[in-house]
Formats: C-alpha cells, structure tokens, sequence
C-alpha cells in the first residue's frame, strides 16, 4: 500500500524522539553517565558506546573527555627528577617532520663547542600536522603530545610558533595525560638505565683487568724498542706548535662568531620576551574569562 | 625488485598479442608481481584494443606519466625520452592482476588519446597534460583541468619550481637558515611571482564554455516565443549540494541537462609533487588528507604500495588490525554517504544525523588507538603503529555484533521502502554498466550496476581471502540503487569485522625496517585495494633514495566523475545533484 514506507520511516524518528524524551526525564541522562562534574554547569563527558537518546555535547561548557592517545601540539618534556630537559637537541624530530614545522638550536658551552643540550626550540603550530612522528622516533622521550586543543588566536605570527618556554611541560603534566604510556615509559627507562650501569660496571672490571694484565706484562720486562730522550722532547715540541696554531685559529674564528652570535642571541631574547608577554596575556585573558 | 631485461624474444606472444603487433612492444621491465611493456607511441591504441577485445582487460584503471629529467637510476641508462605514460589495466571479469603499458614521449611530443578505446582516459588524460604538458592527439576535450588556463609551465616535471621553492628534498636545510623564523609568505611578494605563459593576457582570456546570459540566449526563430531557450548555467563552485568547492557547468533546456561538464580544481594543492619531496614515511599523514573521510583506507593503500615495492612483510595481527580499521571505515563512509544522499535529495539533515550517530562511537574508538578521529595516521610500512588500547576489543565487539547491525536495519527500516525516496531515485542517473566500465568507474557505483567487481575478492590483498563474506549487486545502475547499495556493503562490513575480531591473534603489530629512513629499491609500483569510494591506487617509482621518484595517486573520487556528465543528461537539474551525491566524491581527493 503506497505510504506504509513513509509511515514506517515516520516510526523511526519517533522512537528516536521518545527515547531522548525519556532519557531526558531521567535524573541523569546516558549521555552524563560517567562524566566528570566541574561545576558551574561546566562538565567532561565520556560517551558511553551504548548510549542512546541525544549524543549532542554543549562544548564549550561541555567537552569530551579525551582519549589518552588524542595527540593535537607537541610539548616537550621537562624531566624533574634529574632537573633537566630531557631534550638532547639531536635533530631526529625536525628531520623526520613531514611539514618541517620543528626548528632547534642547539646550546653551547662557554668554550663555543656544542652540547647536547638545546637553547632553543620553535614548532610552528600553524603548520604541524599532529601526526606525532617526532613523538615516535624521539629516542629519549624527550617529546609528547600534548591534550591542549583550545588553541586559537588573533594572529598567526608569533603567536603561534611556541619557543621553548611555551612548549615545556613537567614530567607530571605528561604522566597525568597519558599514563598508561608514562608507565611503560617509566619501567622501560628504569631497566634501560640498570642496563646501562651495569654494562659500565662491566667495562670498568673489564678495564681493571686489563691494566693489571698489563702492569703484569711490564713487570716481567719485555724489551719493547723505546724512542731516546732526545727524540720525544722533539716530538712534544711539535705537537704544542701545533696546538698553539690551532688555538690561535679557533679564536680569530670565534671572535668573528661571536658578533653573529651575539646577534642571535638578542633577536632569542626578543622573541622569548614577546613569548612570555603572550603568555601572560594569555593567563591573564583566560582567568578574566573563567571568574 | 625490478630489473630491466634485454626484449625478451616473444613479448608480444607472452602479452597475447596478435603477430601483426608483434613490432609494437619495443622493450619491457619485468617485475616479480607484474610487468610493463614499453608500446611504440603510434601503435598503443592498437594495442590497447586488442588487449581490451581479445584479453579482456576491460578496464583502463590507472593512467599517468612520469618525468625522468635527472633520473639518478640504473634502470633507465641509455633512454632519452623524457616522459613516460603509464597505463595499468585490469580484467573486471576475470580479476587477477594488472598488465602494464609504458610508452615512451620525448618531450614536447604528443601521444594518441586513448579516450577512443577506454572513455574513462577522458579525465586522466587532462590530468597528465595539465601537470606534464604531454598532448593526447584526438582528445575531444584536451583543457587544464586542476589548474586555470592562466598557469605558466607543467607543475609535475621535475624542472618546474613552485612560488617558495626550497629544496627538492625533505628534511629542508633552508627553513630556518639564520635561526630566525620568516614565513615564507613574506618573502615574495604576489604582485611580482605571478608569469603568464607565452603570448597570454589575462585581461583577454575567457573562458572555454561561454556564459549565455538569459537574455542573450539565441531565440528559436521556430518556434513560438514561450518556448524554453538552452541556457548555461553554473551549479557551485560555492554551494552545500556540490559537497565542497566543485562546479558543474550546465547547458539546459528548460529544467533538463544537455550537457554537464565538472570544473575541478579549487581546492588542488599538487599533493604529488609534495609527495615526491617527501620522504616515504612523511607522505603517510598526507595521505590522511586525500579522502578525508577514510584516512584508514588511504593509510593502507600507501603502505600497501609501498610494501610491494620493498617486499616488506606484515605481521599476522597488524593484518587482522588494518581490516578491522577498514571495515569501520566502510561503514562510516557509507553512512555517511546515505546520509548526504537524501540530503541531496531534500530530505534535510535528519537521515543525515541518524546515519552518523554510529560514525560517532566508531571515530570514538579511531581516537582512542590511533590519536585522532579522522587524521587517523595509523599504519606504517610493515604493520601499524599502536596496539589496541585496554577495552578497546571489547567496545568494538559490541558495535560489530550488536550496535551496528541494529542500527543499519534502522536505517533500512527509516529509507529503504520510503515511497518519496523511490520516486525520486528508481530510473534516475541511469547509466549501463558497460559504460561504467568503460568509464573507469568503480565501487560502490558498478556494482549498483550489477557487475559484482570488487578488488577485495577480484584481487585479494591483505588477508580478505579468509573472511566469508559476499559481494551485494543491484540490477538497476540508478540513484536508488546507488543508495541502497552502501547499505548492503555495510552489512558485509559488519559480518567481515564480526569474523576479524572474533579471529584476531596475538602478537607483533610492526615488522622490521619500515622507519624513516627507508630507502625504496629501485623500481615502480602499482598498488591498489577496494577503498569505500572505489579504486584506490598508488603509483610509485623509486630511483632507490629515501624519496619517492614519483608519486601519484589514482583517487576514485576524481576518476569516477567521468561518468558524471554522461549520467546526468536528459534528467532534471535536481536529479543531476542526486547524481554527483550518489557518486559519493570527496573534493580531497578529487583535486589533490
């Protein structure tokens, strides 16, 4: 009979509508089963998988409570027991970036020679895809993905290209995001550093050993052929000439770097400075809102 | 892998070619898995028909070309001609694998269209002259098609840079050269970057279809003046019902089509010759962003080239692993599609939302292992990047076996019988399935048609040869059947994911070396597997370095719009849109 379809389709979206109504009715619908209250109407819901009725969430009031996994900007990890970024600017991260967003400078001591360490670190949050490949194939845990989604802001630039100071979190933050992972993570460092000590120990023995095969093979004497007196003072001669030169070298070179060097530097400070402005801004505006 | 043997005696035997053709295979490349024979230019439609008449490769899937300016290989020591035109076809009756065609174009010189034997070479091969500047002699309509008339050079030859070139390879040296950071936009100014090809004006030029205004269009001198005039009218680029910046140029009469032509292009962004600077690994998340409806597909696709070019094996439970991740990306697509069906067809918005209440819960679970709801990124080279996360075997299982059947017999019950959505679909869009084949149309849209063709039985990959499932047909070849269709292929999905979760081992989720520094063996590649869309093929060449040589993407969305115009003809303007939702395009995948 022509419309029996019609009717038929009609009796699907009533029961929807009687389901949600019904749902509603209830003292705490499926969909706030599970969420978590922040009060002032403000709430993280968890979708339950067989919630029926309504699935709408209120953001900005209302938002999902993210999966552990959920990876939107990096950030980089400031490992507080050590007191130290676990960062140690190798570079892996910036290489394997598909959209070449990651830039680092890497720190240097007083002599000029580098360490590893890194005095700074941009990502361009405008252009990272979140595919969490620098995550990946840090090998010092150094970078995480951070859960901080609510990122907008009036102009591209510099807002958004993160220095360090932006992108550092503390280690608890991390643990507090992703757990399960932080865990893991944990128990894999632990054993990875027993491993290490003991393989230091190891090397240490192993050394010992063979110092005292050695002195062992001096006391009894063999004849080894020995350069004279007067030839090593010759050598020894040569080789501070030869440092002196190099020395000399790297100074005349280091004065030039240092201008270029300082250079930088100012420009970091400038941007660091406008960073931290933002950043306050940014406090500031956000805790105006919530009050 | 590949290895370039001298001509063997008999190609042309071995290719079933009749004696007379035996001169036009010049040399070939033999493959493990496939081989390529290299045609002489003036005989490649010969060749072509009889491989269609007398082989039965019915089906032109994959036409592209590649530039071997500066080629570092070993492969090709000796050749001079600069381009080179690819062409992979398949059987749809008989399934198997893929015979290759090459043919070798100096630059500058032209080819003969092959839009005369397969009609289906119609888009690709303006695809290949808009980025490689390769003429197809006989090409009815032989225009730019993702860039405008106005663009100077052929953006895919290796010699061609873009407005803030940097480097050809990634990771770029260049980007930050002082430690300070400029955008790149800064740099040069438009005003300056902007050159026309030779002897172009751009206050001039217009363009190839001419605008009729209402009160322009030519009178019928003989006919009564009340009588409907042929006008030509734009449908988008700007409007919901084109599913994003897509337009289709109408002549009609009245409200009937005489003649549709899709104008693509807004949203390209040369995705190919990105992925030819990237490394394999980084083109994984670019892929994400083809159809961004299904990045789990796309994901698969890539990586699934890519192993076959550098024989990596994946492990027992990444495979269960990429089908579960498919299956529900099926399903979403799908739903999704259904949904914007009826939308399209007026029923606003509330098939719409009911169809993807459950792509919620399934992007839920996409979140929870792999990061992200849509730009999923999740496999990699040899397997997948993460294992399940706790409960989430257990959530998927109540989908699979009890929220979603429920849910598509809801969907069933609320559309299918529907006598709004029976008068307006059954005998609209009609088009026979010889044509779709000839067209290069795939999925969901052929076997509406009723020709059961789907790569996952035809050519099984991955491990669907263990699944028990069937490939549903409908007879009609029309909107109602293109709707009803999904839903069916939804249904398998749900029994192939009910038998992988159930089946599903223990075990390693990556295999060994797929990281990032994966250096492909020199060679070429097609790989293709049944994305929701249709055909989803992946074009690789590799010279042996850490970058793919070439990169090109054969994306359904794109192709199977060449059955748009000759679907829409004679129906109403309000079928014509029906018609491209039934096609079920993702403009992410359409411009690239």
């Amino acid at each position: 009979m022509f419309g029996t379809g019609l009717l038929k389709g009609l009796g699907v979206t009533l029961k929807h509508a009687l389901e949600t109504f019904e749902d509603d009715r209830e003292s705490v619908p499926d969909r706030y089963k599970g969420s978590l209250d922040l009060g002032n109407n403000r709430k993280v819901i968890q979708q339950p998988i067989d919630q029926e009725g309504l699935l709408t969430i209120q953001y900005p009031e209302e938002k999902r409570l993210l999966p552990e996994r959920f990876r939107y900007i990096p950030m980089l990890i400031w490992d507080s027991e050590k007191q130290e970024d676990r960062c140690t600017a190798c570079g892996i991260c910036a290489k394997v970036c598909p959209p070449q967003c990651i830039w680092i400078v890497r720190d240097s001591d007083e002599n000029g020679k580098p360490v590893t360490r890194c005095s700074e670190f941009y990502i361009d949050a405008a252009v990272c895809m979140s595919c969490s490949f620098c995550v990946e194939f840090c090998p010092f845990d150094a970078i995480k993905m951070n859960h901080d989604y609510e990122l907008a802001v009036y102009d591209r630039y510099p807002q958004l290209v993160y220095d360090m100071e932006e992108l550092t979190v503390p280690l608890e933050y991390y643990a507090a995001l992703w757990p399960t992972q932080y865990e893991e993570e944990q128990a894999r460092r632990k054993e990875e550093e027993e491993q290490k000590r003991k393989q230091e120990e190891e090397k240490a023995a192993r050394a010992a050993a063979r110092q005292a095969a050695a002195a062992q093979k001096a006391e009894a004497g063999a004849g080894a052929p020995k350069r004279s007196a007067a030839e090593l003072q010759a050598l020894a001669k040569e080789r501070a000439a030869q440092r002196q030169a190099q020395a000399q070298g790297q100074t005349a070179e280091g004065g030039g770097d240092d201008d270029a060097a300082a250079a930088k530097r100012a420009r970091m400070e400038d941007l660091k400075r406008r960073a931290q402005e933002r950043a306050r801004q940014r406090k500031l505006e956000s805790g105006n809102g919530s009050s | 892998m590949t290895e370039a043997t001298a001509v063997m005696d008999a190609p042309a035997g071995e290719l079933g070619l009749a004696p007379e053709l035996a001169d036009a295979v010049v040399d070939m490349w033999a493959e493990d898995t496939e081989k390529a024979y290299v045609i002489a230019p003036d005989r490649i439609l010969e060749v072509l028909t009889h491989l269609r008449d007398g082989q039965g490769y019915d089906f032109l899937s994959n036409l592209t070309c590649v530039d071997y300016e500066g080629y570092g290989g070993k492969l090709r020591a000796g050749i001079d001609a600069r381009l080179e035109v690819v062409y992979n076809l398949y059987s749809t009756r008989r399934g198997g694998g893929s015979i290759a065609l090459h043919v070798r174009v100096p630059e500058d010189d032209t080819v003969p269209s092959a839009t005369s034997v397969y009609p289906g070479a119609n888009l690709q091969e303006r695809e290949v002259y808009d980025l490689f500047g390769v003429k197809f002699d006989g090409h009815p309509n032989l225009r730019r098609i993702l860039l405008w008339d106005g663009f100077h050079g052929h953006p895919m030859r290796k010699d061609w840079h873009e407005a803030y070139y940097e480097e050809d390879a990634k990771p770029f040296r260049s980007r930050h050269p002082k430690g300070e950071y400029e955008f790149h936009e800064d740099k040069v100014p438009w005003a300056k970057n902007t050159t026309y090809p030779a002897g172009w004006d751009p206050d001039s030029w217009q363009e190839a279809v001419a605008y009729v205004p209402v009160s322009q269009a030519p009178q019928h001198e003989d006919k009564p003046h009340l009588d409907t005039e042929s006008i030509v009218v734009n449908l988008g680029p700007h409007h919901p019902s084109t599913h994003g910046v897509f337009r289709m140029l109408t002549r009609v009469e009245g409200e009937t089509i005489l003649a549709l032509e899709p104008e693509m292009g807004y949203l390209h962004r040369n995705h190919e010759k990105i992925g030819e600077r990237n490394t394999w690994l980084m083109n994984m998340p670019f892929t994400d962003r083809l159809d961004y409806l299904n990045s789990m597909s796309n994901n698969w696709a890539y990586a699934l080239a890519v192993e076959k070019l550098a024989d990596i094996e994946v492990p027992e439970r990444a495979e269960y692993l990429r089908v579960i991740m498919a299956e529900f990306s099926r399903i979403v697509n799908h739903a999704w599609s259904i949904g914007f069906i009826l939308n399209d067809l007026g029923a606003l918005q509330t098939p719409a939302l009911y169809a993807i209440e459950e792509r919620e819960m399934i992007l839920d679970l996409f979140e929870a292992v792999s990061g992200a709801r849509m730009m999923c990124n999740y496999m990699r080279f040899g397997g997948v990047v993460r294992d399940l996360p706790e409960g989430w075997h257990e959530q998927a299982a109540y989908l699979a076996n009890e929220r979603l059947p429920r849910a598509l017999d809801e969907l069933d019950r609320l559309l299918t019988e529907n006598e709004i959505l029976m008068a307006r679909g059954r005998g609209v869009g009609y088009l026979s399935v010889e044509d779709l084949i000839s067209l290069s149309v795939s999925g969901p849209m052929i076997r509406a048609g009723g020709l059961p063709y789907d790569i996952r039985k035809a050519e099984p990959y991955g491990i669907y040869d263990r699944f028990d499932f069937d490939i549903p047909t409908l007879p009609n070849s029309d909107i109602y059947d293109r709707y009803y269709i999904r839903l069916l292929e939804a249904r398998e999905s749900v029994r192939i994911l009910q038998q992988a979760l159930r089946d599903i081992p223990e075990g390693e989720i990556l295999g060994g070396r797929g990281g990032y520094t994966l250096r492909a063996p020199e060679g070429e590649v097609y790989g293709r597997l049944e994305a929701p869309k249709g055909e989803l093929g992946f074009y690789l060449a590799s010279d042996g370095k850490t970058q793919p040589w070439r990169y090109h993407v054969r994306s359904p969305s794109y192709i199977n719009l060449n059955a748009l115009g000759p679907m829409s003809v004679g129906y109403k303007v309000a079928d014509a849109i029906v018609i491209l939702g039934a096609i079920d395009i993702v403009l992410g995948e359409v411009d690239r």
